[in-house]
Formats: structure tokens, C-alpha cells, sequence
């Protein structure tokens, strides 16, 4: 199966039909890839060639791989494609400097929101997609070197655990994927962006606001300085070393241009004012 | 979907068949180039022929990610010759630093590994103590392993900069102790040529050879098609530069007991890359020539490694050649003890 999302284009393999028939109705809103040329070659086989049908154990690997990854069970196979996807994205994608991050677009600016997993970042871009603003994507932010633009790269957002029901109500049943329980990450539930944002997916945004949220934590807001910025930037990025100089350049400019807030909160309605009211101070 | 890596080799040689490729064809080269590491080299390759957008993309970032490589991996042998610098040692470079240092044609494109530097042995444990005040710290912490290495191996165990995170593999001869053959380290090392910076390189014939004895002597042929196109390169090379080179080579090849290896590397070369090679030094093809084949090109389009019996022929046939077998019987039940 082939599959295009923004400005990459992957070839799956599966020694399982399940994972690419879910994954065929995951992304069905996503355009003909044709007869284009893929990046990268995801596969899916058995962990030990005797692990297809007893106890199926999906091994994630493709033209880059990890030596000590962790197999998972078939019941997970969606995941592990999308692992499979992002492991091709972080060792292998050179064109853009790569931020472990969500993106969404107002007004032909982008707000990126970078955090480790747990912070809240997968689920306010689903929100905030709901309510005006553009998803360019979930899992990586891609910072076009020479022109600073992200690029979008609007994959399904992955939901983990009590978010999962939250985001359900709002959107519905239709737009999400299988529920998967017990993974290594607990619960996970793909959610399909809307049509309409995914039809768009080659119109690139300037960056405008940079946060850093954090779930779980009492209502703030703190400035950072372009130090802290910098280093907790270059961890949140994949290939900033890979790069070499012009991700530096990129990062710097990144850095100097636009404004950023860590902010924490417990609620997401709250936490979407907040980001509101700074989008209007400082976007 | 393609069966085996000869694709790969064709557009290697003739890189203007990539103009008929379709697009399954073309992401089959792709995952077999990287898996063979291979991707920089190929797109090297095709630098000047007009293909797709997508493939054209791909390539162009190989090209990046080479170019990359090659300007750490200079500076990884810098560093190595600074931290050797009052010590009076020629600090060697081999494989594909030495290729990029010494501005040769096998290293356009090439990815490079490790950072390879042979030292003379007299001066192994001064070259060790300056490397280790310097930065560079052991990965393997084992003793057993760390034995293993001082006793029987040609290198010392690996080492890692402890600031920018990359390997060197000091080298004080060519093959493990243990090995059949044992080529003229002292000879190798008395012939470098000067590269600048107070670093050396193999001489032509020496260059070849050490290739030679990587792909033969040591190994279970893992990585064989790029080490192959190593030699392709250097003997196309430096073929066209001196007129005795032909029998320049054969004296040196019986200098380092590697003859029958060397006329194997030139067919095998011949055979899959068309490279010019001396008749009477390539000999003439032998039914062993055919599981080497089967074995370098066991890759199929999803770049999966296949033929899992010839591959497990090689396997043991790399450790039958390191030690004799009372000593093999002997790692491999400490290792199985530790495992």
C-alpha cells in the first residue's frame, strides 16, 4: 500500500491484510498517492517466522530500523504501522528540520505546541481543529530550512487514554480508528482530521507562537528564555544533528522569530482560552 | 517486486537504464541501496540522468546526508591526528575516510562508518593513552571481550568521543592474529602516502588489498556489494594512472598472502561491475565464484535479506577462518555461558 501525507510519501508492507485494511480506512480521506516514487518502505513481518499465526508479533522495521525495537501484538498493528511511519520520519527525513510536535493554522500562521508525550500537545491541535484552526499535524512539525514555513504533514492525531472519550463526544465515532488497549503508550485511538484540512495539505503556514503545554498541572503561564527555548527545541527535534548546518540556521531563526509560552493546565476548554488569548497578544 | 540486488548493480554500472524504471521498480532500488548502504553511491550515480520528482528527491537528500558524512567523518580524523600530534606516529586512515581524505572516486557518495586509523603496533599503547586523554572512551566495558580483543583481534576494542559520540577503531594490523593469512602490516604501513594534517593513506596497491582482505579473509560478507564497489572503484581508478599497476599489484598481493583472494575480488568485480581487470591476475572462474554471487545479492526489493542458508554458510565460514576450532568451540561457549 502507498500512502501520501504532505510532503512524504510511504510504501507499506505487512505480512498481515488486517493492518493495511484498517489502515486503508484510517486513511481513506487522504489523496491517491498515483504513481509517485516513495520515500520509504515501512514493513511489518513476524518477529520470528513462526509468530504470523500463533500469537502474531508484529516486528517494526523498513529502510531505517532500530536494533532494539519492541515488537507488538497484531491487535496493535495499526500502531505499529504508525511507528513504523515515524521511525522512518525521524532517522530518515532530510528536507525539513523535524520538531516532535503538533501544528495547527490560523489566519496563514501556524501555532506549534512541542511537549513530551503526556503533555497534551495531540489533543489541543484535535481541539483547536475543531474550532477555526487548520491541523497540520500531530506527531512531527516540519520547519522548512530555507523559508522557515511549516509544512504540513497532517497524519491522524494519536489520542492516548482519557483523552480519548473526550475527543470522541466532540467529533464522533466516525472519525476515530480502532480503539487499542493495553499498549505500551495505554490506550490509543487515531483520530482522522476533518477532509477538508487534509485536502490541504500542501499549504504551508509561518510559524506565529510557539508553547510548550503541560497537562495535569495548576493554570500557568511562564516565558522562557531563548536559551531554555533552544535546548529544549534541539531535544524536541529528530534530525537537528543529522542536519548539520542548515538546521542550526533553522533553529536559531526559529528561535529569534517567534515568541513562545510554557503553559500548564488541567482542562482543555481553559487551556484553549489561554492559547486563544495568546494568539491575540502575541501572534 | 525485484528478488535480488542485481538491479542495483545494473544501474550502478549503466546508470542510464534508470530512465525505464516504473515507480514499483524504483522503490524497490531505493529500500535495496539503503539496505545495502549503498543509497549515496547510487545517487552519485545518477547525478546527470533524468528521473522521476520523487526518486530525484530521494537522491538529492542522499547526496546531502553523503556530503554530511564526509565532512564528520574529516574531522573525526582530524581530531585523531591532533590528539597523536606529539607522538611522531603516522596516523593511517583506512576504508572510507581515507577514500574521502584522499579525494578518490570510492568515496563519492560513500557512507562512512567508523572512523578506521592503523597505527604501527610498537606504538599502539601510546597511540591508546593520547586518544583516551583526548576524549575517547572504551564502549565495551566486557574484560572478557576486552581479552578477546587485546589477545587475538587486529584493532583494539572500539572506543567513542565522549562529547561528539563517534567510534574509531584503531587498527595495528589487518586481520585478526587468529586468521590463516597474515598480510605485511609493517609493509602497509612504511608504503602511506602523506594526506596532509599529519595524516597518511594506504598506497594504491595496499588500498585495494586491504579491501580485499575485508571481503575475504574476515567477515561473513554482511555489507559485501558496497565493500565490492570499493574495489571496482580503486582498481578503475588507479588502473588509469600507473602503467605497471597490474604487476605492481600481483608482487604486493604476494607480499601480503592475499593472491588467490585478490584474483577473486577482480572476478567477482568483473562479474557484477564489468570492472577492467587483468585476465591472467583474475584467473579463471571457479564454481566457488558462484555461492559468493548468491551471497552478495541476497536482498530482495523490500530491502529483507534472503537466501537465509547461504547467509548462514557464510556466517560459520567467518568464524572457521578467525580461529581454529578448539579456540572456536572455546568463544563460543563463553559466549553462550554470558548470553
Amino acid at each position: 500500500m502507498r500512502l501520501r501525507v504532505g510532503p512524504a510519501c510511504f510504501r507499506i508492507a505487512s505480512a498481515w491484510p488486517q493492518i493495511i485494511a484498517a489502515a486503508r480506512d484510517l486513511y481513506r480521506d487522504y489523496p491517491d498517492s498515483g504513481e509517485a516514487v516513495p520515500d520509504f518502505t515501512v514493513r511489518l513481518e513476524p518477529s520470528k517466522p513462526w509468530r504470523q499465526r500463533l500469537r502474531p508479533s508484529v516486528h517494526i522495521t523498513g529502510d531505517y530500523w532500530l536494533p532494539d525495537a519492541a515488537p507488538l501484538p497484531l491487535a496493535h498493528g495499526l500502531l505499529a504501522m504508525e511507528m513504523g511511519m515515524n521511525l522512518q520520519m525521524a532517522l530518515g527525513w532530510k528536507r525539513h528540520l523535524l520538531l516532535h510536535a503538533s501544528t495547527v493554522e490560523r489566519d496563514g500562521k501556524a501555532l506549534i505546541m512541542t511537549g513530551l508525550s503526556g503533555s497534551g500537545k495531540s489533543t489541543l491541535s484535535v481541539l483547536l481543529a475543531e474550532r477555526g484552526w487548520r491541523y497540520l499535524g500531530d506527531e512531527f512539525a516540519l520547519i522548512d530550512c530555507v523559508s522557515g514555513q511549516a509544512v504540513p504533514f497532517p497524519r491522524p492525531a494519536s489520542l492516548k487514554n482519557a483523552s480519548i472519550e473526550a475527543v470522541a463526544n466532540l467529533v464522533g465515532d466516525d472519525r476515530l480508528g480502532p480503539l487499542m488497549t493495553g499498549t505500551p503508550k495505554g490506550d490509543v485511538r487515531h483520530c482522522r482530521p476533518p477532509a477538508n484540512h487534509i485536502a490541504r495539505m500542501t499549504e504551508a503556514a509561518m510559524p506565529a507562537l510557539l508553547l510548550f503545554p503541560r497537562h495535569g498541572h495548576a493554570p500557568a503561564v511562564r516565558e522562557l528564555g531563548a536559551t531554555e527555548i533552544f535546548a529544549r527545541l534541539t531535544q524536541a527535534s529528530t534530525n537537528y544533528v543529522a542536519l548539520g548546518e542548515p538546521g542550526y540556521a533553522a533553529l536559531t531563526r526559529f528561535v529569534r522569530d517567534v515568541p513562545a509560552r510554557a503553559i500548564d493546565f488541567d482542562d482543555g476548554e481553559a487551556a484553549i482560552a489561554v492559547i486563544e488569548d495568546l494568539w491575540g497578544e502575541l501572534a | 517486486m525485484m528478488r535480488d540486488a542485481l538491479p542495483l548493480v545494473d544501474i550502478l554500472v549503466d546508470p542510464s537504464r534508470a530512465e525505464r524504471l516504473t515507480a514499483e521498480q524504483w522503490a524497490d532500488l531505493i529500500s535495496i541501496a539503503r539496505a545495502e548502504s549503498l543509497i549515496g553511491t547510487l545517487a552519485h550515480r545518477l547525478r546527470d540522468i533524468d528521473i522521476p520528482v520523487g526518486a530525484r528527491a530521494v537522491m538529492d537528500d542522499a547526496l546531502a546526508q553523503a556530503e554530511y558524512n564526509r565532512k564528520t567523518a574529516l574531522w573525526e580524523a582530524r581530531m585523531a591526528a591532533r590528539a597523536c600530534a606529539g607522538l611522531d606516529v603516522p596516523v593511517i586512515l583506512l576504508k572510507g575516510t581515507a577514500f574521502a581524505a584522499a579525494g578518490l572516486r570510492a568515496g563519492e557518495g560513500r557512507q562512512i562508518g567508523d572512523c578506521d586509523i592503523l597505527v604501527p603496533r610498537d606504538r599502539l599503547g601510546a597511540v591508546e593513552q593520547a586518544l583516551l586523554a583526548a576524549g575517547w572512551e572504551w564502549v565495551k566495558p566486557d574484560p572478557y571481550d576486552d581479552q578477546y580483543y587485546r589477545r587475538w583481534m587486529h584493532e583494539l576494542p572500539p572506543l567513542i568521543h565522549r562529547e561528539r559520540d563517534k567510534m574509531i577503531d584503531v587498527h595495528h594490523t589487518i586481520l585478526p592474529l587468529t586468521a590463516r593469512q597474515t598480510p605485511d602490516a609493517r609493509a602497509m604501513v612504511a608504503a602511506a602516502v602523506p594526506v596532509g594534517d599529519g595524516l597518511y593513506v594506504l598506497s594504491a596497491e595496499d588500498m585495494i588489498l586491504h579491501g580485499v582482505a575485508h571481503l575475504f579473509a574476515d567477515g561473513d560478507l554482511a555489507g559485501g556489494l558496497r565493500n565490492l564497489w570499493d574495489i571496482h572503484c580503486l582498481v578503475v581508478e588507479f588502473s588509469g594512472r600507473n602503467a605497471d599497476f597490474w604487476p605492481d599489484l600481483g608482487r604486493r598481493a604476494r607480499v601480503h598472502q592475499l593472491t588467490p583472494h585478490l584474483a577473486r575480488a577482480l572476478r567477482l568485480a568483473h562479474r557484477l561491475f564489468d570492472t577492467p581487470v587483468y585476465k591472467y591476475r583474475a584467473g579463471e572462474t571457479r564454481w566457488g565464484d558462484y555461492l559468493y554471487l548468491r551471497r552478495l545479492l541476497a536482498r530482495d526489493g523490500l530491502g529483507r535479506t534472503t537466501r537465509p542458508v547461504t547467509r548462514l554458510a557464510f556466517y560459520v565460514r567467518s568464524h572457521w577462518l578467525r580461529m581454529p576450532p578448539l579456540m572456536l568451540a572455546r568463544h563460543l561457549w563463553t559466549k553462550w555461558r554470558k548470553a
